[in-house]
């Protein structure tokens, strides 16, 4: 078994496919120094990452793939997903070998698997559109925490950004620790300290957190939301598939 | 500048209550983005944020103006021979009500309809108020839709569609005569007027976009209407045929359905129903998806023969077995349209098999992949492999029994399309 070790970024991937060419081999598995290793080792090879070697590649899968391809790339690496190195490492490779347009051949498996996971992660920051809700604060600033099944921050930031543009926000990912925070001017990363992380995990902030009259506003939204239910048409199940269970613990009408 | 308060909950109560018939709550059909001294945007698919206990979307703030009325409907909660308690928001309040629920990204916007006060042109007047304190105090760029009442004069109509992104007139029911016997005091004219109207400026708008690329747009997002299901002896062919009729129409996007729900009891001209009848409103939508995104023409999905829709089978499915001769498809051969037509295969797949097989005949476990639900499309198809056992070998009887055992619990618990996406 072929080992290559890398430094779980995306250049090192591409340089990853960089030293696979330049060496002749490739490797069974891909993983980064934190991962655990497999047994039976035959060979491993560290990579390491190198900005020129991975722009040389993305220059080359560039001319090959189609933008909208080169969108669903990334979708890929922000799932997370453990299949991803291996998957985008074997996906680069036939784009590389082929004729230009294989990235439409959904009869192989890891072109449609591409398309596949682009289309999850792309679901995904759809709901946290969908189910994000702000919490006004004492100081002005909406609060809405979140725990998102891949890394989708980024991907629903703009979105926010130009829909209030005069509205402080902290969209924060309580799965992986870190918010985006715009002061509306720009944004910013923020990380919390654990026991400010626990406090949010309990769904809503502290009563004296809030702003004066969010509880008012959040009674208003229950009310209506529980109002426009018609009982003659109750049909729990439908609406879990639409509005998944894990999503109900940051929805306030929910609470 | 608080003109929410305590009465404002109550309210919301009563008004919300009496619009929560109204099916359509899409913010679809529009893109707008935003300048940095607006609040809002729009985004053409429409968001839906949230889904209440029966499973529907929640896109916008869906409420009434008022729940007086001067009409008195058979069909309608609100009409005045009813005894309920009547209340209406101010304008300024109702405005700053959609604006907190927006920032906190409950809503995209707001759903105005109303009760008739005074009369129609009068109605329109305060409806007008609502959304351009919305639009011009508030500087809100979200999404509105407003129904424009029945009866209301071409003047108002057009300047509510310079604020509105959609614009909707309810037909309610499917035929003229049933209306007057339901709606005494409307007839279809007062409901195609304000149709024709929206359509006018809409046509207009674009002209004048034309020249000036700053015109204002007139309702963006074009018109809707509803049609109330099972509350009258209406065919489906009638309800088809006339939401087909509609769909000519440039500016119209959408038919709603919406499965006949007693709110009034003690109306002999009514029918008795133990529950709503969401399976045929699910059928329809499904025969509405075919007109729109798969080229059927209505009298291909109903005709004199079969006037209503087969509950047991989808209408898809419903004509291939009418039509065997139409069949096998060969998946590797066959043009895009015609493969949109083998039961089982949906645009998605259908543009995947497109764009895949000139790399190698498909497979059936490649179609699998693709999202092809072999157990219905199986009889319908070749492929590199599947051949031998199709409608033709085991007739269309044989095969619908064979779907339908396998469709009894899928009807069961039939779900009522996402009908807010793929516009």
């Amino acid at each position: 078994m072929t080992l290559f070790i890398y430094d779980h970024t995306f250049d090192g991937i591409l340089s990853c496919i960089f030293y696979a060419y330049e060496h002749k081999t490739f490797p069974d598995a891909i993983l980064s120094d934190a991962d655990q290793r497999p047994l039976f080792i035959d060979e491993w090879h560290h990579i390491e990452t190198d900005e020129k070697k991975s722009q040389r590649v993305w220059t080359a899968l560039e001319r090959k793939l189609s933008k909208s391809a080169q969108n669903m790339v990334l979708l890929v690496w922000l799932s997370e997903l453990p299949e991803t190195e291996m998957l985008l490492f074997g996906y680069f490779r036939k784009i590389i070998d082929n004729q230009h347009g294989f990235e439409m051949n959904f009869g192989d498996s890891d072109v449609l698997r591409v398309k596949e996971i682009a289309w999850k992660v792309n679901g995904e920051a759809e709901k946290i559109r969908q189910f994000v809700r702000f919490q006004k604060t004492k100081d002005g600033i909406f609060f809405a925490p979140i725990s998102a099944q891949y890394n989708v921050l980024a991907l629903v930031a703009p979105h926010f950004r130009s829909r209030y543009p005069d509205q402080p926000w902290i969209i924060y990912d309580t799965a992986r620790n870190f918010g985006l925070y715009y002061d509306t001017h720009s944004l910013q990363e923020v990380t919390f300290s654990l026991q400010d992380l626990k406090s949010f995990k309990s769904r809503k902030l502290e009563n004296e957190k809030l702003s004066e009259t969010e509880i008012y506003y959040q009674d208003l939204w229950k009310e209506y939301f529980e109002t426009i239910a018609i009982k003659e048409r109750f049909n729990p199940k439908l609406q879990r598939q639409h509005m998944p269970k894990r999503f109900w613990k940051y929805l306030t009408e929910m609470q | 500048m608080h003109t929410v308060n305590e009465k404002t909950l109550e309210k919301l109560k009563i008004l919300a209550g009496a619009a929560k018939y109204d099916v359509s709550c899409a913010s679809s059909g529009t893109t707008r983005g935003n300048s940095r001294s607006q609040l809002g945007t729009t985004s053409g698919w429409g968001i839906c944020h949230s889904f209440t206990s029966d499973g529907r979307c929640v896109s916008l703030l869906k409420i009434l103006l008022t729940n007086h009325c001067i009409y008195d409907c058979a069909y309608c909660a609100n009409r005045r021979s009813n005894d309920v308690k009547r209340t209406a928001f101010t304008a300024d309040e109702l405005a700053q009500l959609t604006i907190e629920f927006y920032r906190r990204n409950y809503v995209e916007g707001l759903f105005l309809s109303s009760g008739v006060m005074r009369n129609p042109d009068y109605t329109m007047e305060q409806m007008l108020r609502v959304v351009k304190t919305l639009r011009e105090v508030y500087r809100f760029n979200g999404y509105i839709h407003m129904k424009s009442i029945p009866g209301a004069s071409r003047e108002l109509v057009v300047k509510a569609g310079m604020y509105a992104d959609r614009m909707s007139v309810n037909l309610e029911i499917p035929s003229e005569a049933n209306l007057k016997l339901l709606a005494p005091e409307k007839d279809f004219e007062s409901v195609f007027a304000p149709m024709r109207y929206i359509q006018q400026g809409m046509l207009e708008s674009a002209e004048d976009r034309k020249k000036f690329r700053h015109a204002p747009s007139f309702v963006p997002a074009g018109q809707s209407t509803q049609m109330i299901i099972g509350a009258t002896n209406d065919t489906d062919k009638q309800i088809l045929t006339l939401a087909s009729a509609l769909y000519k129409r440039p500016s119209f996007k959408r038919v709603y359905y919406s499965g006949y729900i007693p709110v009034n009891t003690n109306d002999s001209r009514l029918p008795v129903l133990a529950t709503p009848p969401l399976v045929r409103e699910n059928r329809l939508y499904q025969a509405d998806w075919l007109m729109r995104f798969y080229d059927f023409k209505a009298d291909e999905i109903v005709d004199d023969t079969h006037p209503d829709l087969d509950l047991d089978v989808d209408p898809k499915l419903g004509w291939a077995l009418r039509h065997p001769e139409f069949f096998p498809v060969d998946v590797n051969e066959a043009p895009y349209e015609i493969i949109l037509r083998v039961p089982g295969i949906g645009v998605k797949s259908a543009k995947l098999i497109v764009a895949s097989r000139k790399f190698g005949r498909l497979s059936s476990s490649q179609l699998k992949k693709m999202g092809v639900v072999m157990k219905r499309a199986q009889y319908f198809i070749v492929c590199r492999e599947l051949s031998m056992q199709t409608v033709n070998e085991l007739t269309p009887q044989y095969v619908r029994r064979k779907v339908t055992q396998k469709q009894t619990k899928a009807a069961a618990d039939l779900l009522q399309y996402s009908i807010d996406w793929g516009e």
